[in-house]
């Protein structure tokens, strides 16, 4: 028989980023046992790496700004599959959860009355984003660790959860090990969140950790649960591409939002010559008028640069493919420039952007306030993840919940910058609240002793197949490699059938990954077991991507180039099937409120 | 463990890098050649040497780009960041020397046991803000008031400054002392603006900030240069004598 501890609670929260953290803090304020359970060390969650700031409006720079605008720049820049009882819940609670970190002791940049201070982003219409400089995302992890660390909530620092357990029909728990020891550890609750972030690691240039190997979302899909919208990868538009060991390494689009600029190798600025009709009416048309924007004039409207992430990538994409690219494979993102209108461009860009100065001084010996920086797409965030109520942030399995960039409808076909520091508060706390309520409403669920058997049969099957078996990371590295020439941000049919049939191998191969030594902190046995979440996320991606016939949002595909109005009234929904096999299909977008349409109609 | 003898020096296009392997009962360098490319950090020779020659080497990373503070380790003596430390900075004539931080436990290989860390930060009082000043439930705080509090929160929590600080790495005080990371937390906490928490007798009784004597060890190791030693610790020094050795209060007490 299996050996494990066993640690239970009400309510279990798995991943310690923003909305793990906060979804924690609101649980254990309930007065219920809160667990939390971490791959890595507390504080290091993705959130740290965020930049440039949480979208909340605030109206503290322009006082235009409003919910309603919030709610109308979310669903435009989803393409309107977006959940919209989440666009909306979103809008209208973020100025809330954002001043409630400032109560909890978070530091944000200010205004000259003394307010907290908001930055122009892509697809917001008026400043909106609450930040501190570009390290946005390091006070938000941090202000919510130190504040959570004395809610009661108990954590379990590099502890991986492989399995959910299931008891007639919902949630009992979670089963997994400590990285640490090697050893296995059971969470009995009644209520568990998933905030197990992303994806990035299914492809082979992205700004995501080792961690981020969709975990969550194959633990729900195997659970039962339904998975939305994984066709929609959003590639950011500028990660480093040079040197090679950092490519995919992020580049915050404040520098496009401080006034930086992207050229070609020509010297033009490319953006100005595809603006979509849908943000015609929003987008300069002349580079005197963009820049006015970036500083603050209120009557002019937002550089190209400053369109949503999905086109200013495709846009890029183009220019390198046409022979127009920086020496890299890129293009160049220039900052510098702005000495042409600001005398003390060095120090004003050294303050805003920090991190970028410091980053690409030490990483690309690069000065970006004397020179451009060579930048290109990077896989950044994953809008499909768990399907979950608008409000309580339910599953379709009952007690189980999902906040954060693991759960699906928020940003629909394509994310907004900024949008996501400020799901992960708002959804981060009403699934806690919600978990909290359903814990207090159900008793402890049964605890299948077979499924954690087979769990650890299947965990320790590495070591028994030893070093002769396959290379875990060599299986890793030819997923991510397939993933980004075959399934990346211009997609057509055939390649991902080819795709399709790399994965089925890949499985193969998988059963087959071996490891050698012992359990304790062995980072090949840890990623011998991420792999089976990395290719069940990988065939979602990519048999939904098949699905949808047309191009929106994130999504491109080269054999069907434009949006179909048809299709804009489905989100496709993954759920593993009764013999365990994949299934995908449409399903219709629940129609919008005729007061919410009064409001997207007006903002348009 | 000299320099490179002639039959370990690494080829062109190859660096020879000697990794400490081990767990708490103890452990020994091992000798790994590998490729190098332009502009790699030691973070992505460490990987390669896992991908290709020891899949269980432990290290402990996630952002790679000196944003997390995980990847802390001891490059050449040197506490660092490895995911910060450029290959074309160190002399690659010699062996690369890789350990794991010396002042906390080890657990395996690269990873040690920085628990002690965070049950630390839990002893330090938690945030009080003030009353808010405005209606709606908000602080009304200028620039000028938050500058000097958000250079301390800058702080990745990497531990290096822990690691390099000789009252815990020599004197293992780790029972009495919590160390320049944490005077940088509770100086954050004792400068906020909205903070209404008096921290300082536990500065000077529990958490014993009189150890210190301001080598400046630790500044000089933050990957965020944070002035360490002049901006946080040195003024939390001046109100613990303020608050306790002040001579007229003194007299006060005894009148």
């Amino acid at each position: 028989m299996a050996e494990y501890q066993t640690h239970p609670y009400d309510v279990l929260v798995i991943g310690a980023g923003g909305a793990g953290l906060r979804a924690a803090i609101q649980a254990a304020s309930t007065g219920l046992k809160v667990g939390v359970v971490c791959k890595s060390l507390l504080g290091k969650a993705h959130t740290v790496m965020a930049e440039g700031g949480v979208a909340a409006a605030l109206a503290n720079v322009d006082d235009r700004d409003n919910w309603r605008v919030h709610f109308s720049d979310t669903m435009r820049g989803g393409q309107y599959l977006n959940n919209w009882r989440m666009a909306e819940l979103h809008a209208k609670e973020a100025p809330e959860r954002v001043n409630e970190l400032e109560a909890w002791g978070a530091l944000f940049d200010r205004t000259k009355d003394g307010k907290i201070l908001q930055r122009n982003f892509g697809g917001h219409r008026y400043p909106r984003l609450a930040h501190v400089g570009d390290r946005t995302g390091l006070e938000m992890i941090r202000t919510l660790q130190d504040h959570g660390i004395h809610s009661g909530m108990e954590v379990h620092m590099e502890c991986t959860v492989l399995s959910l357990l299931v008891d007639s029909g919902r949630v009992a728990g979670a089963f997994g090990y400590d990285r640490e020891k090697g050893n296995f550890i059971l969470w009995p609750a009644k209520a568990v969140v998933l905030a197990t972030g992303g994806i990035g690691r299914a492809f082979k240039i992205t700004s995501n950790s080792w961690e981020y190997t969709g975990d969550g979302h194959a633990l729900a899909y195997r659970a039962g649960a339904e998975l939305l919208d994984m066709e929609f990868v959003q590639f950011h538009p500028t990660g480093m591409v040079w040197p090679i060991s950092v490519r995919g390494i992020l580049v915050t689009e404040g520098v496009r939002g401080e006034g930086g600029v992207l050229r070609n190798s020509e010297g033009k600025r490319f953006m100005f010559d595809d603006i979509p009709d849908l943000y015609k009416a929003q987008t300069a048309d002349n580079e005197a008028e963009g820049w006015r924007y970036t500083q603050g004039d209120k009557n002019a409207r937002r550089p190209p640069e400053l369109l949503t992430r999905d086109h200013v990538a495709r846009c890029i994409n183009r220019e390198v493919k046409a022979g127009r690219g920086s020496p890299h494979g890129g293009v160049f993102l220039d900052i510098a420039w702005i000495k042409e209108h600001i005398p003390t461009a060095p120090e004003h860009i050294k303050r805003k952007l920090p991190s970028m100065y410091h980053q690409f001084k030490q990483l690309a010996e690069i000065d970006i306030t004397k020179e451009p920086m060579e930048v290109g797409p990077t896989t950044h965030y994953m809008m499909g993840g768990v399907k979950v109520d608008g409000d309580s942030q339910m599953s379709t399995l009952p007690g189980l919940f999902a906040a954060g960039e693991v759960a699906a409808g928020l940003h629909g076909a394509n994310r907004l910058g900024g949008n996501s520091l400020s799901d992960l508060i708002v959804f981060g706390k009403r699934a806690g609240e919600y978990a909290a309520q359903f814990a207090k409403t159900n008793a402890p669920a049964a605890i299948d002793k077979d499924r954690i058997q087979s769990a650890v049969d299947e965990a320790l099957a590495p070591f028994d197949r030893g070093s002769q078996g396959e290379n875990p990371y060599a299986i890793q590295h030819q997923l991510q490699e397939s993933m980004q020439d075959l399934v990346g941000i211009v997609r057509t049919e055939s390649e991902m059938q080819q795709a399709l049939g790399v994965i089925d191998g890949l499985w193969k191969r998988e059963a087959k990954a071996g490891v050698a030594s012992h359990r304790q902190y062995n980072n090949g046995w840890h990623t011998a077991m991420d792999l089976k979440n990395l290719l069940t996320v990988s065939e979602a991606i990519t048999r939904a991507a098949i699905l949808r016939k047309e191009s929106r949002g994130a999504q491109f595909r080269d054999d069907y180039p434009n949006k179909d109005p048809e299709w804009g009234k489905f989100n496709n929904v993954v759920r593993r099937g009764s013999d365990g096999g994949m299934i995908v299909e449409p399903r219709p977008v629940t129609p919008l409120p005729e007061g919410l349409k009064a409001i997207i109609e007006e903002m348009k | 463990m000299a320099g490179a003898s002639a039959s370990t020096r690494a080829l062109p296009g190859q660096a020879l890098f000697r990794i400490w392997r081990g767990d708490a009962a103890g452990g020994e360098f091992q000798d790994y050649k590998t490729t190098i490319d332009p502009g790699m950090v030691v973070l992505d020779a460490v990987h390669r040497i896992q991908a290709e020659q020891a899949p269980d080497l432990a290290v402990r990373w996630n952002c790679k780009a000196g944003k997390c503070g995980s990847c802390s380790a001891e490059i050449n003596g040197m506490p660092k960041l490895m995911c910060m430390t450029r290959l074309s900075e160190l002399n690659l004539d010699m062996p690369v020397i890789i350990e794991p931080m010396h002042a906390f436990p080890s657990i395996r290989d690269l990873v040690t046991d920085v628990s002690w860390n965070f049950r630390v930060k839990k002893t330090i009082k938690k945030f009080q803000p003030r009353q808010p000043d405005n209606p709606d439930g908000t602080w009304t705080m200028h620039q000028r008031d938050v500058d000097r509090v958000q250079e301390f929160r800058k702080c990745i929590e990497c531990f290096l400054c822990q690691d390099v600080c000789h009252v815990l790495r020599d004197h293992h005080k780790h029972d009495e002392f919590i160390g320049p990371r944490f005077f940088v937390y509770a100086a954050a906490l004792e400068m906020h603006p909205l903070d209404t928490a008096d921290r300082v007798p536990d500065l000077k009784k529990k958490h014993s900030i009189g150890y210190c004597n301001i080598t400046t060890c630790c500044r000089q190791v933050c990957p965020e240069s944070i002035t360490i030693t002049e901006n946080a610790i040195i003024p939390l020094k001046e109100r613990v004598v303020d608050e306790f050795f002040d001579p007229l209060k003194k007299l006060f007490h005894i009148l």
